[in-house]
């Protein structure tokens, strides 16, 4: 006869349900330096996906995939057939797989910034204590790392390989810190060129063909370029066609500074001096690029 | 919480604000205006992210031209216009908003879940925002505004769009946010009826110009008025002039109801003296065999005072309410 009044106990006591009403906030506020890292990594790891729907980690996750199993198969063979160098050198596998690197950034940049504009969350941003500055380098700094893991990854794949089948430590080592060192420019070049493309264009659609565009048409167009020069034989010509596209920008400057093989029709890289050139307008667009964004989202406020 | 001196902005073809000063203590204050009155343009430059061409302000005690960033810290600010991703859920967004704040992580998830439960949204926080009706999407919207816990929000036009029920609710919300959050509120509006009954304090902008400014009870309080709606009978086939006369006869005064609303013609408005006013009224109705379709006490509307005390362009833009 127990069981007929369960509901009789007093036991609302532990499972009522308390409105503690309003409790304000009086712990710590990190301020701007710690808003803007907040920002950063948000955007590092939106650009891999994590954080958002399973939808959007499929493709990044999948070029990431495709970046680094021709790596892994480069070792594979090296290993099987003891060869005493890598097929590929650390500079040039960007190069090759510049399409790849080209679809990720045009995917990426606009994910980065375009949906803020397009949902006008900007002013959310610019109503708390970061200014614009702060967020245009969180942006770009967020988008180079993507970028930097996601061309820096095959390198790591290569150069342990490389040691795990006992090829030449001090050679492999400096080619392995050349190749980070020519991925960590191109990162932040396609990382500016994407973002400011993005930036003009909310329409996220837009942005991802305007990316590609600039990117693929500028080297499509060089190369064709440096092809003719080449057969008629201007040679002297090729190097400086070069300069007009950021893929063989890179290129040219890790053949010319960075101790790689060029990819130039007839293997006409750039000189040393030339090569120093290449540097500077890379540092030049990175910076311009840099400005352009800071000038856009001066004008986008509140 | 905000005082402003002689503060004025111009812009090249237009001046948005015009040698305005005002002050505005705790508690909730309209800024009421139309639309291009510069009621944007002075948000904008009290969270120090425009630079006024002359004049000073002062939010919290803070100058909005060096102290920016730290009055941003503790103030939130509310968008008219949409700004929520769809693809994110109202609690990942929220909680990104807090960490901008300065929030350390935790503290960012506690406050949201708290934050989005004073503003009425409970199980449906975990979905994605582009699923949301307006009147979530504008809770959402103020919980942002409310995560770190300012001391002062700026709501601006937060009943836009929203249905006669969800503006009611949004109002109702506003007035928790200062009697019991403990947070000041600055929210604008063209809509003057709405911030009669939310407001302790309104401000009238017009043209960059302040207009007036004062409690909304000096705006309000004077007299009540009464309306009233009869029925027409047989006998009496005008029964409001019917009504009027007797009324007349017994020494009250009253008034067709102005404007150009339909119906408006029908209610007359009387001043109640007290409760004998009422008593009156019902019996001289009874009296002539009328039915008494309503009775209502008047507030007089800022509107009222608003048109009388400017020229009559306005009334078109600022009638509604």
């Amino acid at each position: 006869m127990a069981v007929e009044h369960p509901l009789a106990t007093p036991a609302g006591d532990q499972s009522r349900i308390h409105d503690i009403g309003y409790r304000g906030y009086d712990g710590p506020r990190l301020g701007r330096a710690y808003a803007r890292l907040s920002l950063y990594s948000q955007t590092l790891r939106g650009s891999y996906g994590l954080g958002r729907s399973v939808k959007s980690k499929a493709l990044p996750m999948l070029l990431f995939a495709v970046m680094c199993v021709p790596a892994a198969i480069m070792v594979a063979v090296a290993v099987a057939t003891k060869a005493h160098d890598l097929p590929v050198s650390y500079t040039r596998y960007a190069i090759i797989m510049q399409a790849v690197i080209s679809l990720y950034v045009a995917s990426q940049a606009p994910q980065a910034v375009s949906r803020d504009l397009r949902f006008k969350t900007i002013p959310l941003y610019f109503s708390r204590p970061i200014e614009t500055a702060d967020y245009v380098q969180a942006k770009f700094a967020a988008l180079a790392s993507a970028m930097f893991i996601l061309t820096g990854a095959p390198l790591v794949v290569l150069y342990v390989g490389a040691l795990l089948s006992k090829m030449d430590f001090a050679h492999q080592t400096k080619g392995f810190g050349q190749g980070l060192l020519s991925v960590a420019l191109l990162s932040l070049l396609f990382a500016g060129i994407g973002l400011v493309i993005a930036a003009v264009t909310p329409r996220r659609g837009f942005g991802i063909a305007a990316v590609i565009a600039v990117l693929t048409i500028s080297y499509g167009a060089v190369s064709t370029l440096q092809a003719i020069a080449d057969a008629q034989d201007s040679t002297g010509a090729v190097p400086w066609i070069g300069l007009f596209s950021p893929v063989t920008l890179i290129g040219g400057v890790s053949s010319a500074l960075l101790g790689g093989t060029s990819a130039f029709p007839g293997g006409h890289g750039p000189s040393h001096g030339q090569g120093a050139v290449y540097l500077l307008v890379i540092v030049g667009l990175i910076a311009a690029c840099y400005g352009l964004l800071l000038r856009r989202y001066k004008k986008v406020g509140l | 919480m905000i005082a402003t001196e002689s503060l004025s902005k111009r812009f090249p073809r237009v001046t948005a604000l015009d040698r305005l000063s005002v002050d505005i203590g705790a508690g909730v204050t309209g800024l009421v205006g139309a639309n291009g009155a510069g009621k944007s343009t002075l948000i904008k430059i009290l969270l120090g992210l425009s630079p006024a061409t002359e004049g000073r302000a002062e939010v919290l005690g803070l100058d909005v031209a060096t102290k920016g960033a730290a009055i941003r810290e503790r103030v939130g600010y509310m968008p008219e216009h949409d700004c929520l991703p769809p693809d994110v859920s109202a609690t990942e967004f929220v909680v990104h908003m807090a960490r901008m704040s300065g929030l350390p992580p935790t503290a960012a998830r506690e406050r949201t879940a708290d934050t989005l439960r004073h503003v009425g949204l409970y199980e449906e926080r975990y979905r994605p925002i582009g699923g949301y009706s307006t009147g979530m999407k504008q809770r959402v919207k103020l919980a942002q505004a409310l995560v770190h816990d300012p001391q002062l929000v700026f709501l601006d036009e937060p009943t836009n769009g929203l249905d006669p029920v969800g503006r009611d609710e949004m109002l109702g919300l506003i007035r928790r946010i200062h009697t019991d959050f403990g947070i000041s509120v600055l929210v604008t509006s063209h809509l003057l009826g709405e911030l009669e009954r939310t407001c302790d304090h309104v401000v009238v902008v017009d043209g960059g110009k302040l207009l007036r400014s004062s409690s909304t009870t000096d705006f309000t309080q004077s007299t009540t008025t009464l309306a009233i709606e009869v029925t027409d009978s047989d006998e009496h086939p005008d029964g409001n002039r019917a009504v009027r006369e007797a009324l007349q006869a017994r020494g009250v005064d009253t008034d067709n109801e102005g404007g150009g609303l339909p119906g408006a013609g029908r209610i007359l408005l009387l001043t109640a003296q007290g409760e004998e006013t009422y008593d009156l009224v019902r019996d001289v109705v009874a009296d002539l065999g009328l039915g008494l379709v309503r009775m209502e006490q008047r507030r007089h509307h800022i509107s009222e005072v608003f048109t009388s005390s400017d020229e009559q362009r306005k009334e078109a833009t600022v009638h509604g309410g």
